[in-house]
């Protein structure tokens, strides 16, 4: 049997990579840097930041639809990333910042006197002067870009293989990740653990060595890298589920110890895929977090990974696509809602303020959305595609 | 010297005026009249250092001698300008020698220096102790145990035995603890010390804590006739280098060492044509420039020498050092030692007990929590992610019920019947409306349920506002059972658990007892079996549904009683109770009761352990659970038979 090329087999790789191009490049026309300036800064930002939810909610769709595992600690890779880049942001600029300060003294600064009052211009604010262990790379950007994929992925290789090995799985693993999520969580928002407690990492915005470069054009940048980022991994995603190893996992999905009867090492492939959706969040948060600028341990409350898999199931899971379309929609329905930007609803005897309603309209639409559509959003492409077939 | 408090001054007042009106009829106390007589310059202008043999005199006059010196210590006595001693209480007036009332005069009142009063007062004690009525010599031992002093412990000793063995027993105690503390001789206080060991209460460890108190020294050799507690090893947590050699410099042993900024600020200082003693500032990057420039400075002697790093370490290595106990009897130390770690062992098995209380009033609240999570998880193969929530609205139908009805205790009996009602009711909606529909799809049902649970979240905000609701736990419920300094637990902690014991034999009742129970058991096992034996699961799961939301609620009411009621309350107890049904095992109420009491123990143990913060402390129970799961995935209490397949 010949196999069809990748992207016949695929057809939605193509449609999804020409969307992308041709909104990121429309986007570009029209923003205050690189065109007419319709769309304003902060809405590039939001539409960049919303890029990297979708490129999160793709690897959630990796896991959970094609592998069967609900992963309640998605947004613990997503932040980690972040702040495995946003030590560096913050470390490189507070140095700028005190080097120049400190250059105005009569002798020049030795390099530990730099470094003590970078520490404690950084750690002041957690009453603490020291630089912790885990920031002694924050001064390297080759080494803390490592960090982004190696120390998420680490974590997921780990908790994977102590989890999958004792045969934990359905919603035992998804409590799990919920309880390792929280663990981290509750560990960053300590004061001395070294991330600055529940202020967090901020000012990440600022690029280091790009100071002149204008938060505008910035902006636009990261929209770019957030559109090829997820090009690239969608890609990748649909080349990997489209193989002989995309068939291997949704049988475990859907019969897991058939699977294992059958000979395949299913905790490997498990662990091999739960630690790449692990580094393509991780990916995802650390050129997310440097457009929003801040990040603290709320990010990485259990109920922030809940609302990716709800993104997901939404968009539709099973289909890259869907998880695409769900985090893109939903995100930026809600930014909409809560934002207080959209009418309030007057209804006979009492009106309808969305920032107080928009949650439980989301939260009852979800449970519609499970119980009658589940397939998502996505299904909707289905009712195309079956007329396609017939004809 | 002490001064007694007024209560006591009041109460000997008392006592002496009941003596004076007994002794009327004679009238005057002919004794007392001639010691005034004989000593009215002393008692005008009375000196701390010679007043004592005149106290002790007065005092030997009997009742009315005791007034007149309580009322001297009270500054209440005044003399009148014909050289009559009088004792003024308000606004009535009466000559102190006599007890006859004084009209019309204009006295001068006496007001004798503190350390007079002080003279004064401990005479008044010694004589207090072997007063003849009980509650005054209670009230003399209330004082001396205030604020003992060495006075104190000589009349403890000399005073007649007291009759009433309480306060026998309470004489005796305070002689040992004032021994222990103002003793002369070592062999008695090595007595009274050995005859407190083993005691833990706070007055005990007060009392040997100066004896054990050291002072920490640096010397070449032990020094001689001190009374050395232990030698100290240089770079140790008990003492790392910078503090030996702190210790040297406050000893004048040392030169202060030269600190960066110093050092920098004294290089700034000395700038000649961009040098800095021949060094050039760009170079000055450079810690060793910076030494070498320094030493330059040194050499021209335009700063101070300061020691180099080099020269403090030779300096601290050079140094042996002690603490010194202040107290200069080995043997006391020795005794004091004995007795302290004695008590700290029983301390440690106090608070060990303390913890254990605590402990258990945690694991009752996470057994309410997770019971209905367990049982239905059990029945249906669901999580119900909703069920904070259930637990958030039975608390806010509590705080309903208490804003409808004043009586406290009315309310919360009709709160908690009704708190279960109501959550069983929305448990019962959500089942038929919801998770029936999503049979055989725990994870969209694990989502499903978690829609619901953040629009019931936001309904919650939206009726009850952001900020929290008290809930008032009736009187009887406040405070806490003390049985000692240690050793004490809340009331409401208390009424938890018993609710908790309540819940649980009601529970085994309905499962052990009843068809439904029989019916839950079967579809637990075996649902396909159960139902071809005529039982309906979808019944039993409603049921099921119901009773475990109720549950929640009732877990609610108790956890608002302790707790601010806000609608973020069932987020806090969720994932505990998640982990107590994943630790103690689905399917099995004793397992639930396994994981709660396993996890409210690891978390207080763990709370103990590193008290000042609790956020590690929960992270770590999260690691520890992570871990658990590897080796007992099942729970502590796995299920059996076919249904563990599922």
């Amino acid at each position: 049997m010949t196999r069809k090329p990748f992207f016949l087999r695929s057809p939605s790789v193509l449609v999804v990579l020409a969307i992308l191009a041709t909104g990121t490049a429309a986007i570009t026309l029209l923003s205050a840097a690189y065109g007419s300036g319709v769309v304003p800064t902060s809405t590039v930002k939001v539409l960049g930041m919303t890029l990297c939810l979708a490129l999160a909610a793709l690897a959630t769709d990796l896991v959970w639809g094609y592998l069967g595992i609900l992963s309640l600690g998605q947004m613990a890779f997503f932040a980690l990333g972040g702040y495995m880049i946003g030590q560096w942001l913050m470390y490189a600029r507070t140095e700028t910042i005190v080097a120049a300060n400190l250059a105005q003294g009569a002798i020049p600064p030795t390099a530990q006197e730099l470094q003590d009052a970078t520490a404690n211009q950084i750690f002041g604010v957690v009453g603490s002067a020291d630089l912790p262990l885990v920031w002694s790379f924050a001064h390297s950007l080759p080494i803390q870009l490592l960090l982004v994929v190696a120390v998420p992925g680490l974590l997921a290789l780990v908790f994977g293989w102590l989890a999958f090995r004792s045969r934990v799985n359905g919603v035992y693993l998804s409590i799990l990740t919920q309880a390792m999520t929280l663990a981290l969580a509750l560990w960053l928002f300590q004061n001395d653990s070294g991330f600055r407690g529940n202020n967090g990492l901020s000012g990440l915005q600022n690029i280091p060595g790009l100071e002149d470069v204008d938060q505008a054009r910035l902006s636009v940048w990261f929209l770019w890298a957030s559109t090829l980022a997820l090009g690239v991994f969608y890609t990748m995603a649909a080349w990997i589920v489209s193989a002989k190893f995309g068939s291997v996992i949704r049988a475990i999905r859907d019969d897991e110890t058939r699977v294992r009867f059958l000979g395949y090492p299913v905790e490997g492939f498990k662990l091999v895929v739960f630690t790449l959706a692990a580094m393509i969040t991780a990916i995802a948060g650390a050129l997310y977090y440097p457009q929003a600028g801040i990040i603290n341990p709320a990010e990485l409350m259990p109920i922030a990974s809940i609302y990716l898999a709800v993104w997901v199931a939404i968009g539709g899971r099973g289909r890259l696509y869907g998880a695409v379309i769900g985090a893109i929609v939903v995100s930026l329905l809600s930014s909409w809602f809560t934002g207080g930007r959209a009418p309030s609803l007057h209804l006979p005897g009492y009106t309808v303020n969305w920032v107080d309603w928009w949650q439980v309209a989301l939260g009852l639409s979800f449970v519609l959305v499970t119980l009658f559509a589940p397939k998502g959003i996505a299904g909707l492409v289905d009712l195309i595609d079956r007329k396609g077939d017939r004809t | 010297m002490p001064h007694l408090p007024r209560v006591l001054r009041r109460a000997l007042v008392a006592c002496a005026v009941a003596y004076g009106l007994s002794a009327l009829p004679a009238l005057a106390n002919p004794q007392l009249q001639s010691v005034i007589a004989d000593n009215l310059d002393q008692i005008e202008r009375p000196s701390r250092l010679t007043v004592e043999p005149l106290v002790s005199e007065i005092a030997a006059t009997g009742p009315e001698g005791m007034a007149l010196l309580t009322a001297w210590a009270d500054r209440r006595l005044a003399l009148s300008a014909d050289g009559q001693l009088l004792i003024v209480d308000g606004d009535t007036i009466t000559d102190a020698a006599t007890g006859d009332p004084v009209m019309d005069a204009d006295p001068k009142m006496l007001r004798p220096n503190s350390g007079v009063r002080g003279v004064i007062e401990a005479a008044l004690v010694v004589s207090q102790i072997a007063a003849a009525d009980p509650a005054v010599r209670a009230a003399a031992l209330d004082a001396i145990a205030r604020q003992g002093s060495a006075d104190h412990l000589a009349a403890l000793r000399t005073a007649p035995t007291d009759p009433d063995p309480m306060l026998a027993a309470r004489r005796a105690r305070l002689e040992h603890l004032l021994t222990i503390r103002y003793g002369t001789d070592p062999a008695t206080r090595v007595a009274a010390i050995e005859a407190m060991s083993g005691d833990v209460d706070l007055d005990v460890r007060a009392a040997l804590n100066p004896v054990l108190s050291t002072t920490r020294m640096a010397a070449m050799a032990p020094p001689e006739g001190a009374n050395i507690a232990r030698e100290l090893t240089v770079g140790t947590s008990v003492l790392p280098r910078e503090a030996a050699y702190d210790l040297l410099k406050s000893q004048g042993d040392a030169e202060p060492l030269l600190s960066g900024p110093a050092q920098r600020d004294a290089l700034a200082a000395h700038i000649v044509d961009g040098r800095v003693g021949g060094v050039p500032v760009a170079e000055l990057r450079d810690p060793a420039a910076r030494d070498r420039a320094y030493a330059a400075l040194e050499a021209e002697g335009t700063v101070a020498p300061a020691a180099t790093q080099a020269e403090a370490d030779s300096a601290v290595d050079a140094y042996r050092y002690f603490d010194v106990y202040t107290e200069p009897s080995a043997a006391v130390t020795d005794a004091a030692e004995e007795a302290q770690s004695h008590a700290q062992m029983k301390l440690g098995a106090m608070r060990g007990v303390d913890l254990g209380l605590d402990a258990l009033s945690l694991a009752s609240i996470y057994f309410l929590a997770a019971i209905g999570l367990a049982v239905t998880f059990g029945v249906m193969r669901v999580i119900n992610m909703a069920h904070g929530e259930f637990i958030m609205m039975g608390a806010y139908t509590a705080y309903t019920v208490q804003t409808l009805i004043p009586n406290r205790t009315l309310s919360l009996l009709v709160a908690l019947p009704l708190a279960f009602i109501v959550t069983a009711f929305a448990g019962i909606v959500l089942y038929r409306l919801v998770i029936r529909h999503l049979a055989h799809r725990p994870l969209e049902t694990l989502l499903a349920t978690f829609g619901v649970s953040i629009a019931l979240q936001q309904l919650a905000k939206n009726i009850f506002g952001t900020q929290a609701r008290p809930l008032t736990a009736p009187a009887w419920l406040e405070g806490s059972i003390t049985i000692n300094d240690v050793i004490s637990i809340s009331s409401i902690r208390v009424a938890i658990f018993v609710l908790a014991l309540v819940f649980l034999a009601l529970f085994l009742f309905i499962m052990k007892r009843t068809r439904l129970g029989l019916e839950v058991r079967a579809v637990t096992q075996n649902p396909g079996m159960a139902a071809s034996m005529g039982i309906n699961p979808d019944r039993i799961a409603m049921m099921t549904f119901g009773l475990g939301s109720g549950i929640a609620g009732i877990a609610g009411v108790a956890i608002g009683l302790f707790a601010q009621v806000t609608s973020e309350l069932g987020q806090g107890y969720i994932v505990q109770s998640f982990m107590t049904v994943v630790v103690g095992g689905v399917g099995n109420i004793w397992g639930t009761l396994a994981g709660a009491a396993l996890i409210g123990g690891l978390s207080k143990v763990i709370e103990f352990v590193n008290p000042a913060n609790t956020l590690a402390a929960q992270t770590f129970m999260i690691l520890f659970i992570i871990i658990f799961i590897q080796f007992r995935p099942r729970g502590i209490i796995p299920q059996k038979g076919r249904a563990a397949e599922m």
